[in-house]
């Protein structure tokens, strides 16, 4: 074990910054590609976005700064999703995309120290509508 | 198709249909490429056992996929889903079968919609609870 810091600087000055817009559109075929993956045969999700959609309109600029940080601890995991709908995701939407840090939690696991990193996300419509709010956790350990 | 569910059928304790689905590592590619989280533990099983996993093991968003379908399954045309939430609690392992479950935990009447708020968790097959988290739904009204 290094003496180098769980929760670096780094890590630190990312707290509160918003990421993004990241705009993403909402095509048939991403649509069709997505609900096969999860494997939902329901005919409504030719039209609308199925409840998991969201977890396709990655804030990647957000999420390759929070796994990339320096940090002395090497494996990820997912650790919880949070998905508020205001407005259906449609075919033909065009979704912008912010997030942010909000939080960050050093504890003592199992595994030894595990940093819990949390963060929100905002999906807007082109109507200027917040479609989704989401949050999620993600575990280095 | 099951029958629409309406708000008076439903009570605290009433049972969601379960749903059980059998993820493969295909699956799960197919998943990486849909989603875009093409991290290694989802499909390369040496990377996975070198990062202290069991083997390769099913996306935390694709069980909760899997609980969404459950959800709306039940709540048909007619119902809506306001808010879904999951915590990974546990890891599924592909070629392993995936119980969904849900539970209607309370039922109220929120700005003049027909609420409910319903437990839900993935179980692996030997009982484990891998996710557990809960989810606000609105039903139509037989009225």
């Amino acid at each position: 074990m290094t003496d180098e810091p769980v929760i670096s600087e780094e890590l630190q000055g990312l707290l509160n910054v918003e990421f993004g817009p990241e705009i993403y559109e909402v095509e048939k075929g991403f649509l069709k590609k997505f609900t096969e993956a999860i494997d939902d045969p329901n005919p409504a999700w030719r039209q609308v976005t199925p409840p998991t959609f969201p977890a396709a309109l990655v804030p990647t600029a957000l999420l390759h700064r929070l796994f990339n940080a320096r940090t002395p601890l090497t494996r990820l995991l997912n650790g919880a999703s949070e998905l508020e709908y205001l407005q259906p995701i449609k075919v033909g939407d065009v979704i912008s995309v912010t997030s942010r840090l909000t939080r960050l939690r050093q504890m003592e696991g199992k595994e030894g120290p595990t940093l819990f990193m949390f963060t929100e996300v905002t999906c807007t419509n082109q109507r200027g509508d917040v479609a989704v709010k989401g949050k999620n956790t993600y575990v280095k350990y | 198709m099951a029958e629409q569910v309406y708000y008076e059928d439903i009570e605290a304790g009433s049972e969601i249909p379960a749903l059980v689905k059998y993820p493969t590592t295909m699956q799960l590619v197919k998943y990486a490429g849909a989603s875009g989280d093409y991290y290694q533990i989802h499909y390369d099983k040496d990377f996975a056992v070198a990062n202290g996993l069991p083997g390769v093991i099913v996306h935390g968003w694709l069980t909760l996929s899997f609980l969404g379908q459950m959800l709306t399954d039940w709540l048909g045309e007619g119902g809506a889903l306001l808010k879904l939430s999951g915590s990974y609690r546990g890891m599924n392992k592909v070629h392993e079968d995936i119980i969904c479950n849900g539970k209607v935990t309370k039922k109220y009447v929120e700005e003049g919609k027909n609420c409910a708020r319903v437990e839900i968790w993935a179980e692996n097959p030997q009982g484990d609870k891998t996710v557990t988290g809960a989810a606000v739904v609105t039903l139509p009204s037989r009225g």
